[in-house]
């Protein structure tokens, strides 16, 4: 198991949301759209370039630039994905 | 508020996250029965329709609120779902009943918006849209059980194809009567938003059972190709080529049909009307001026009926998750790229497009740079400029000079448009406060009929909201090109075609007529007032290597560019139905001496300059229209004009005066 930021995921990979740093605008409406802690994400695809990404989070597709995806940490864990 | 009836009017609105099919539902509630305008001193549009709630219980208006994922306000459109919902927004009285509408196959996160508006009291019905999506996906919902736990009535719909929609019209009409208001009590209050949604999950549980094995959905095989590294650039790359072909191709044959059309009509309303005064004021003012803008509404409409396909299609989201990357580095987003590849066909819908900017100072930005984009209207100028002055010499042996220098124009005009968006974003229009988190919502087939009713929506809201500000700017710029008339002017004129009718007869007196009559015009257009503008901005023109002619031509092209063409071609004595490929003309501009120096007045420096000064400049009245209208002041658009003329002035500058250092000529 291992905490780091959500923009450090791979393709494919899944992990669990720990915690959102800060209380932006950014942090609130990241969380109002469902990313909160211990929900499960996983990445589908980063845009050419590498920038934004876009994640699968509780059944729809977001896309988020790597800078702002930094504040969200994540859980990584064998199984994480189940 | 009363109807004409005496029966209190009733406030309906729609509401639910974006990408939920709202607009659909709308437009299957109302048909073509809607209005739009924007609310009071904001930019947010406001959609608003009629229904009848019985024969006996008179109508109720019908509000089609912005998508929004929060009632934590975080833009200007979010704000306006607030303040309406909580009844405080101006002018929109408190809504007996919301209408609100969930994607039934995102339900999850909708469901976050949707407590919210419960909370706020408002009687509410729920309505799961896009019920097809979730039974494909194999998802079972048990309505009853979810109308129980929410305490507020749910029907399920499919929007696109009106699946549902009696029944939710019979529903509305039933609450909108009697308004109960529910009486929930989530026991939110005070709830982190991670609380909420562990409530959600616990309510999802209870009422969604998914299949065994996740369906893969087709959109999923979509985006593998779409938004590839590699094949995403090379589709969208095409798709814009393909839709530019369509614009240019399809469009010309139309434009050409509307063109002889204003034509014919200039033709009868001149027979109509006596000759004078009143004659040129409905002929060359009206007509001709109304006119110009009629002529790109074949273009116009074209790439709003592409733009509102990709959208239905969902495929703009996309392209903007592709693009992001290179619009962040000009400090624009993603959402940015279509209005401003739009503008290189008309920066109309350019400017319209940018209403899928949630950022105030992105889409201000994206706004004031859209004019910049070579449109269509730049090519006469262009053809006339590059026909006349610039050789076709080849170059590294399959290009040639004549088609390089068109393509220059098209890279300075993009290169402008990126730099000053850059600078705004850096100076005037500093920060976005909203970050650029995009939905991708899963690919779903165009509603066709939806698609045209948006294209016919937004282009009549063209003509609607611009064409008066066109019809009074056109009639101004008549009259600057038609008065004083200068009474000595005519006189001469008319002795001399009295002596041409002593001395020729037939054909030769036709030729030596029509050379007369074209002389007398280009006499008393430099004697108007807008030639004396022409004149008088010389001095400032002059180091750009214009003389009076091109600034006369300056002050009639703000109607529309390609006014320059037949403003040139009057104070060449060619008469005003030459066009850029005329032949007069070109020889004409061609043959033009200093009468200082005796050599060519214009060269192909200043044919550079001039056409530099095309790109940079906005002579456009209808982008100026739109602009007022998008941004609901007129401090926009005068900063878009100022700015835009001095960026033309100084870019020529640099051109003439650089080019004559150089040793051009």
């Amino acid at each position: 198991m291992s905490v780091k930021s959500l923009s450090q995921l791979a393709i494919k990979e899944k992990a669990i949301i720990e915690a959102i740093e800060g209380h932006d605008a950014l942090q609130i409406r990241l969380q109002e759209l469902g990313l909160v802690p211990g929900t499960l994400v996983s990445i589908k695809r980063y845009a050419p370039f590498g920038d934004p990404m876009e994640l699968e989070i509780r059944g729809y597709c977001l896309s988020i630039r790597k800078a702002d995806a930094d504040c969200v940490m994540v859980r990584t864990e064998e199984g994480a994905g189940k | 508020m009363k109807s004409a009836s005496g029966k209190p009017v009733k406030t309906i609105t729609l509401v639910g996250n974006p990408n939920v099919g709202k607009t659909t539902l709308f437009n299957a509630l109302t048909g073509m029965r809607h209005t739009t305008a924007n609310y009071p001193g904001v930019t947010v549009e406001k959609r608003a329709g009629w229904i009848s709630l019985g024969d006996s219980e008179g109508a109720a208006e019908i509000i089609d609120l912005p998508g929004t994922y929060s009632l934590t306000p975080q833009s200007i459109d979010e704000e306006i779902v607030r303040h309406v919902l909580l009844g405080e927004q101006k002018d929109t009285p408190r809504p007996d009943l919301a209408v609100l509408v969930l994607d039934a196959n995102n339900l999850e996160r909708n469901l976050y918006f949707a407590f919210q508006v419960i909370e706020t009291g408002i009687p509410v019905i729920v309505v799961l849209n896009m019920w097809d999506e979730a039974v494909e996906s194999g998802k079972i919902i048990d309505i009853a059980r979810f109308s129980e736990l929410l305490g507020v009535p749910v029907i399920k719909t499919v929007g696109h194809r009106q699946t549902g929609c009696d029944e939710l019209l019979s529903l509305i009409r039933r609450h909108a009567l009697d308004g109960t208001q529910p009486v929930n009590d989530f026991g939110f209050d005070g709830l982190s938003i991670q609380a909420r949604y562990e409530k959600i999950e616990s309510i999802i549980r209870q009422v969604i059972t998914l299949p065994d094995k996740p369906v893969e959905t087709i959109s999923d095989k979509i985006d593998q190709v779409l938004t590839h590294p590699l094949w995403g650039w090379v589709f969208f790359t095409g798709l814009m080529a393909v839709i530019f072909q369509s614009i240019f191709s399809w469009a010309g044959p139309v434009m050409d049909v509307i063109s002889g059309g204003v034509e014919w009509l200039g033709g009868v309303a001149a027979t109509l009307l006596p000759d004078g005064q009143l004659e040129s004021l409905v002929v060359d003012g009206m007509i001709a001026g109304v006119g110009n803008v009629v002529i790109f509404l074949p273009q116009i409409f074209l790439l709003f009926f592409f733009i509102a396909l990709l959208e239905d299609f969902g495929y703009m989201s996309r392209a903007a998750f592709v693009l992001d990357r290179v619009m962040k580095k000009v400090g624009l987003n993603g959402r940015a790229f279509l209005p401003l590849l739009s503008s290189f066909a008309c920066a109309i819908p350019g400017v319209m497009a940018t209403r899928t900017i949630r950022d105030r100072n992105d889409r201000l930005a994206t706004i004031l740079v859209a004019p910049l984009m070579s449109c269509s209207a730049r090519l006469p100028v262009y053809a006339l400029m590059i026909a006349a002055f610039i050789p076709s010499t080849p170059v590294l042996g399959f290009l040639n000079l004549k088609g390089l220098t068109l393509l220059a124009m098209y890279l300075l005009s993009l290169f402008a448009g990126l730099g000053m968006a850059a600078l705004f974003r850096k100076t005037l229009l500093r920060g976005g406060k909203t970050p650029f988190l995009l939905e991708l919502p899963p690919y779903r087939i165009p509603n066709l009929k939806g698609v045209l009713l948006t294209m016919w929506d937004r282009g009549k809201e063209f003509l609607m909201n611009a064409g008066t500000i066109i019809f009074a700017i056109s009639i101004v710029l008549w009259f600057l090109a038609s008065y004083p008339k200068d009474p000595n002017i005519t006189q001469r004129y008319e002795v001399l075609k009295q002596n041409a009718a002593v001395t020729l007869r037939a054909d030769a007196l036709k030729d030596r007529i029509q050379m007369l009559d074209n002389e007398e015009a280009g006499a008393q257009l430099k004697a108007s007032f807008a030639g004396r503008m022409g004149q008088m901005i010389e001095p400032a023109i002059k180091p750009l290597g214009f003389d009076w002619r091109i600034g006369i031509g300056l002050v009639a092209s703000f109607a529309a560019r390609e006014v320059l063409v037949s403003t040139l071609a009057i104070t060449y004595q060619i008469g005003e139905d030459a066009d850029e490929t005329s032949t007069d003309l070109i020889t004409a501009l061609q043959n033009e001496t200093n009468p200082v120096t005796g050599k060519p007045l214009y060269t192909p420096l200043v044919a550079v300059s001039l056409m530099v000064f095309f790109v940079l400049a906005c002579q456009c009245m209808s982008t100026i229209a739109i602009v007022r209208r998008e941004t609901n002041s007129w401090s926009w658009p005068a900063f878009m004009v100022v700015y835009m003329t001095a960026l033309a002035w100084i870019g020529s500058l640099t051109v003439y005066q650089g080019g004559k250092l150089l040793g051009f000529h």
